[in-house]
């Protein structure tokens, strides 16, 4: 498409943006800044707008800016979203958005929040991969249409963006709740025929901080921005831990 | 025990569903209290169904009201044990005082 074409498809209707900005920590109130207006502009550039021009007391969280290292995971408008791949133009609400820290996490200040127990729980969640082989031994041969496989396949994109956690009503209810992106993390190691971890895997996850405290409300399935289904991830640990207590093996 | 919250609400999908296939099927061409008590007063089979339906329910209802619980309230685990004792009981009471009522009635 021609440059001046494009550009004027994209061209916003107002030139300013107001923008309300989550400043502190856990306590805190919001404050409002007026960001000019850029065609195909994010959220991410609205942030880094006011942090080089504005106040650079403004702390938040980035890295890639192109949806691959999930860290600028922020509330927008309410909704958890991952702030470099949202334009301004799909969320502006009469002109205006509300930018706030990730739900369900300490905020450190501003807008970046502490990941620490999100990450505790991918541990928790025994969401780590526990081998059976060595070096000496020959490759595992997987085939891709294997059922297991392709259940793997489903979860196995999760970036460990935070935003399911943060839409999760069940981690607000229950602070123990491993959340949606670590047992989703589980059942996809369920699923890898290499690892041999699975009895203290399904044994963590079991449980009342584990996959039956969900009551599949699927607001991680809503907002994840890679399209994952943690809810169906849950599910399948609730059959897997349910048969392995019926077997013994919990 | 939430091995037994799955096990007792599989058990009580297959009950709810012969329960409401039952009722939809009694109930052509008019139901009347005569009809029921003459259908489940005396049959075993029925006594069995029914208070095996009553012993799901109180097992599975008090563990649902135990998560409820622990999520928008900050009972204390003593507490919340007491409310899931009194509910289990009550459903225990008024189940088994209708399915024998039933099963008694009419001077079988």
């Amino acid at each position: 498409m021609p440059r001046a074409i494009n550009d004027a498809m994209n061209t916003p209707a107002s030139t300013t943006l107001k923008v309300s900005v989550w400043r502190g920590a856990q306590e805190g109130r919001f404050q409002t800044f007026e960001v000019p207006r850029q065609p195909s502009q994010t959220v991410l550039d609205v942030v880094t707008y006011i942090q080089r021009n504005i106040d650079p007391t403004l702390s938040y969280r980035f890295a890639c800016r192109v949806g691959m290292c999930g860290s600028c995971g922020m509330t927008v408008n309410g909704r958890p979203r991952w702030t470099c791949r949202t334009h301004v133009d799909k969320v502006a609400d009469g002109g205006a958005i509300e930018i706030a820290p990730l739900r369900n996490l300490p905020v450190v200040k501003d807008l970046a929040c502490d990941m620490t127990e999100f990450f505790d729980k991918m541990n928790r969640a025994e969401g780590k991969f526990h081998p059976t082989r060595t070096r000496h031994d020959d490759f595992a041969f997987v085939l891709p249409e294997d059922a297991k496989r392709k259940q793997a396949a489903i979860g196995i994109e999760c970036i460990g963006c935070a935003v399911c956690y943060a839409a999760c009503d069940i981690v607000e209810w229950n602070k123990d709740y491993l959340g949606p992106a670590a047992l989703n993390r589980a059942w996809t190691l369920v699923n890898d025929v290499r690892d041999g971890g699975d009895k203290d895997r399904l044994r963590a996850v079991a449980g009342d901080a584990g996959c039956h405290a969900c009551h599949s409300q699927q607001g991680c399935v809503e907002h994840c921005p890679k399209h994952l289904n943690p809810t169906r991830s849950i599910a399948g640990l609730k059959r897997a831990t349910a048969l392995a207590a019926l077997k013994g093996d919990l | 025990m939430w091995l037994w919250q799955r096990l007792s609400g599989a058990f009580l999908a297959l009950c709810v569903a012969v329960h409401l296939a039952t009722v939809i099927y009694a109930v052509r061409g008019g139901l009347s209290a005569a009809e029921i008590v003459g259908r489940v007063s005396g049959n075993v089979l029925w006594l069995v169904f029914y208070s095996l339906f009553v012993l799901a329910v109180a097992l599975h209802a008090p563990i649902g009201i135990r998560t409820i619980l622990n999520e928008v309230t900050d009972l204390s685990p003593k507490a919340t044990h007491a409310v899931m004792a009194v509910v289990s009981l009550a459903i225990l009471v008024m189940g088994f005082r209708a399915v024998i009522a039933l099963f008694t009635a009419g001077g079988a």
